[in-house]
């Protein structure tokens, strides 16, 4: 890829046979975690994971493994892929592949400390909250991937959420129909969008700065109209139900991926319609060709005759419009009530997912299910009673993501004019 | 960031005056009737201010419950109406000002005494000057936090990370405050020192990441004020840190050595911080104006490749603005920790980090509009918590007029074209005060 305009480009060139070793060297450094810590401390005893959930129709027997010498053996195996690592440059599909395994390893011996001699772990549980933690996640990284690869930052995928939930709230619980309210929430989502796209693309103000201000104004706006109206009138304005858990007829029933895939709220396949939807989308027709055009060189496509403008107002409402849905199962999916603040730093996540899976649709999803999984691990850890403080393990998305931007796992590449204006002179 | 742009807008500041300094200067009533109605700059930040309170007003007034019945019974009585909603806004925005310039309730009371002396020995002078301390402490870590913010635009980095640093500078400036005895004076400086160090500490992650990696400082300091927010609930529930005999996360009470005193009484609150911070303001102004390091950074901020091709570091100035922006803002934390908490709990971060990034927008990223956007700011959180005393309007509001006098300003053709002005010149695209993520 020709980055010699780009001046952080030219400057990171030379680290390349850098960036290896220390890939490897952080693959390395798991892998002794593995050995050194989980595998040491595990002790003598077995670990349980339970494989299906208490009423299911088909029960699966719980799995047990011996917990040290499976933490011993997933070590070795990270190492052997740090010595993999650091021998030759592999190919970009390798790489992505060690270090789902080096990841992949480093979680499992974890769990196998983690629940060393204690009540079985319910794998099914924790990875049907993983999916749901991660809906958010998903929702926001897709909403930020149609606005990034038409050329807009948005940064105010938080400020969507947060608008999202608070009329999701309102309008379900005042109207009695969640519907309604979801598509309220979406509309919410949209009018942060609005705002993003008029104030970046007509009055050209420097859309990392707008994205901040606008998630102040979405945190203060909420927090002033939820203190004004829905706390003194909690019953009729705060108080929606949640959606329910819809079982799909067979698929629900698959042992294991049943529970975890095919039986939740309507946001689950929501959320699976709109990852289809944004990725045949972008990437599959000549809406999506012509969004990226405009991202990567609007110039151009100008002078084949793409509207610039009309691209980018419409791919960043429409993203707007999927926050919003992200933001409205923050009450109508979860909690079933708005608080202030609750999007509680999501949106940041969200868009951290996008900057991990390298402003790809799958990629930022495959990142968002990541974080999801430490949030649900870290409450499944609570009940175990593992010496590991939970804001340590809170810790751990940040962490990987500041990681992953310093390039340790590979680089990705921004849409190129994301974040110009275009101006026609 | 309307005429000349806010990075390396390194002339002088009369420059932005239409009238200029040319032989035969037009007279000086001219030159203003000019500034308005070509809305420059300053005739911009008036009238994006004024448009966000208007709209602050009519949220205020609109979601009243008083007013709202009135507007239920408009045809009867439209009047009335409009005087509920002209009632309910006036109100809270009086009870603002009262709580952040000055209340006349307390200086008729302090009227009623017979010889100075006495007024001044019931407290009632001291009365008077409340809303005005109460808006220079408010003020006071915005301005460390702002000067951050505006500090690493002038070298074209966005710093977002004002929360992250302020833990860091908090976290060491409490720990060498209750846990190292030492003399006073010397005391108040080791912690001093301590915050600028603690921030300093992690803005230089941020700058070194930039400089070694390319890791773009928008993702790095968004994601370790998180880092940083969750070590502090850690440390602040571990026995090095967590006060004896408390459940919450809550330490000591730092030495009265390390205290800042106060500067007119013990009952007012401001302290010696809002003086550091003039000073930090005026070394800002230094650092950037007048000195070759500065220089710099301005270059830096408005050319990386012309600064590299003039012999610069642009690496080495990325890591040096990093850490002084960070330690400004762990000076922030100085002023909450040392000047009016004495401690440190979980919610000491506030949001800070977040409004500086306001304040240095509005003060067009330069230290002195920096101290006077501050002093806004700090005077509607001052005078919003008065008035959610007095009218019971919440005080977030004052987050919606922060956010809209920012949007306002950011977007001088929107406020030129709500108020009629004409445009100064033709409008080109604005200088970006942060770059995307590709550098």
């Amino acid at each position: 890829m020709e980055r010699v305009s780009s001046l952080a480009g030219a400057i990171t060139e030379p680290l390349q046979a850098h960036r290896r070793l220390l890939a490897a060297a952080t693959f390395a450094l798991l892998g002794l975690v593995d050995i050194l810590v989980f595998a040491r401390f595990a002790g003598h005893s077995q670990a349980t994971f339970a494989l299906s959930l208490p009423d299911a129709q088909i029960t699966v027997p719980s799995l047990h493994v011996p917990a040290a010498p499976t933490a011993y053996a997933l070590g070795a195996v990270s190492l052997a892929a740090a010595v993999a690592r650091a021998v030759r440059e592999p190919s970009q599909r390798l790489r992505r592949w060690l270090i789902a395994v080096v990841l992949l390893c480093f979680v499992i011996s974890l769990l196998c400390w983690a629940d060393a001699g204690k009540i079985p772990l319910n794998l099914v549980n924790l990875l049907q909250s993983t999916v749901a933690f991660s809906i958010p996640l998903v929702l926001g990284a897709l909403a930020g991937c149609l606005c990034e690869r038409s050329g807009v930052i948005n940064i105010a995928i938080e400020g969507q959420l947060l608008m999202g939930a608070f009329g999701s709230a309102i309008v379900a619980s005042a109207f009695g129909t969640l519907w309604l309210g979801l598509l309220t929430g979406s509309l919410a989502g949209g009018l942060i969008g609005v705002l993003l796209a008029v104030f970046a693309i007509r009055y050209l103000v420097d859309q990392v700065i707008l994205g901040v201000v606008l998630n102040v104004l979405a945190s203060g706006l909420t927090g002033y109209l939820y203190d004004r109206a829905l706390v003194p009138f909690q019953n009729t304005l705060n108080s929606p139900t949640t959606f329910p858990a819809v079982k799909v007829p067979l698929l629900g029933d698959i042992p294991i991926l049943g529970p975890i895939f095919f039986d939740s709220t309507v946001f689950l396949y929501l959320s699976y319609a709109l990852i289809i939807a944004v990725q045949v989308g972008l990437f599959s027709t000549r809406w999506g060709l012509r969004a990226r055009a405009v991202g990567e060189h609007p110039v151009a496509a100008d002078t084949v005759g793409i509207n610039v403008l009309a691209t980018r107002y419409r791919n960043v409402i429409l993203g707007g419009l999927i926050a919003g849905i992200g933001g409205a199962w923050l009450t109508l999916g979860s909690v079933g009530s708005f608080g202030k603040d609750m999007s509680s730093g999501m949106g940041y996540i969200a868009l951290a997912a996008l900057v991990f899976g390298r402003w790809t649709p799958l990629g930022a999803v495959a990142a968002a299910l990541l974080f999801g999984f430490t949030s649900a691990l870290q409450s499944i850890m609570a009940t175990l009673n593992v010496p590991i403080p939970s804001n340590i393990l809170l810790m751990a998305p940040y962490v990987a993501t500041i990681v992953a931007v310093a390039g340790l796992v590979g680089r990705g590449r921004a849409p190129r004019a994301d974040g110009k204006p275009y101006v026609t002179s | 960031m309307t005429e000349q742009g806010g990075v390396g807008g390194s002339a002088p500041r009369a420059s932005t005056d239409p009238g200029g300094t040319e032989p035969g200067r037009p007279p000086f009533g001219k030159v203003i009737i000019q500034a308005i109605i070509q809305g420059n700059s300053v005739v911009v930040t008036v009238a994006a201010f004024a448009a966000a309170i208007v709209i602050g007003g009519l949220l205020i007034a609109f979601t009243d419950p008083v007013v709202l019945h009135a507007w239920s019974q408009f045809t009867a009585a439209p009047g009335n109406a409009f005087a509920q909603a002209w009632d309910s806004a006036a109100g809270a925005y009086a009870a603002m000002f009262e709580g952040a310039i000055i209340n006349p309730h307390t200086v008729a009371s302090a009227l009623q005494y017979n010889s100075i002396s006495a007024a001044f020995q019931t407290g009632s002078v001291s009365a008077i000057f409340d809303p005005l301390s109460e808006t220079a402490v408010n003020a006071t870590p915005l301005i460390f936090a702002g000067l951050s913010v505006a500090l690493a635009f002038r070298a074209g980095l966005f710093n977002i990370g004002g929360t992250s640093q302020f833990i860091g500078g908090a976290l060491l400036a409490t720990w060498l405050g209750f846990g190292v005895p030492l003399p006073l004076v010397l005391h108040a400086i080791v912690v001093l020192i301590g915050a600028f160090a603690g921030g300093a500490a992690i803005g230089w992650v941020v700058g070194a990441l930039k400089a070694w990696t390319g890791a773009h400082e928008v993702i790095v300091t968004i994601m370790l004020n998180y880092v940083m927010i969750y070590l502090l609930s850690w440390l602040l529930g571990t026995s090095a840190m967590q006060r004896p005999g408390r459940a919450d996360l809550i330490t000591p009470f730092i030495d009265g050595n390390a205290q800042l005193p106060h500067l007119a009484g013990p009952s007012l609150r401001i302290n010696a911080s809002f003086l550091i911070a003039l000073a930090a303001a005026a070394g800002v102004w230094w650092l950037l104006q007048r000195s070759t390091i500065g220089f710099e950074f301005r270059s830096v901020g408005a050319n990386p490749r012309a600064a590299r091709t003039a012999g610069m570091s642009v690496t080495g100035s990325w890591v040096l603005v990093m850490t002084i922006a960070g330690g400004l803002a762990g000076l922030a934390a100085s002023a909450v920790v040392q000047g009016t908490d004495h401690t440190l709990t979980f919610q000491s971060y506030g949001t800070y980090g977040i409004d500086a990034i306001t304040v240095a927008l509005l003060g067009r990223a330069r230290p002195l509009g920096t101290v006077l956007a501050a002093l806004l700011f700090g005077a509607l959180h001052a005078g919003g918590v008065a008035m959610q005393g007095l009218t019971q309007t919440p005080v977030d509001i004052v987050t919606v007029i922060q956010a809209l006098i920012v949007m306002f300003i950011a977007a001088p053709p929107l406020v030129r074209a709500m108020f009629r002005l004409r445009g100064a010149r033709a409008a080109g695209p604005e200088q970006a005060l942060a770059k995307g993520w590709n550098g």
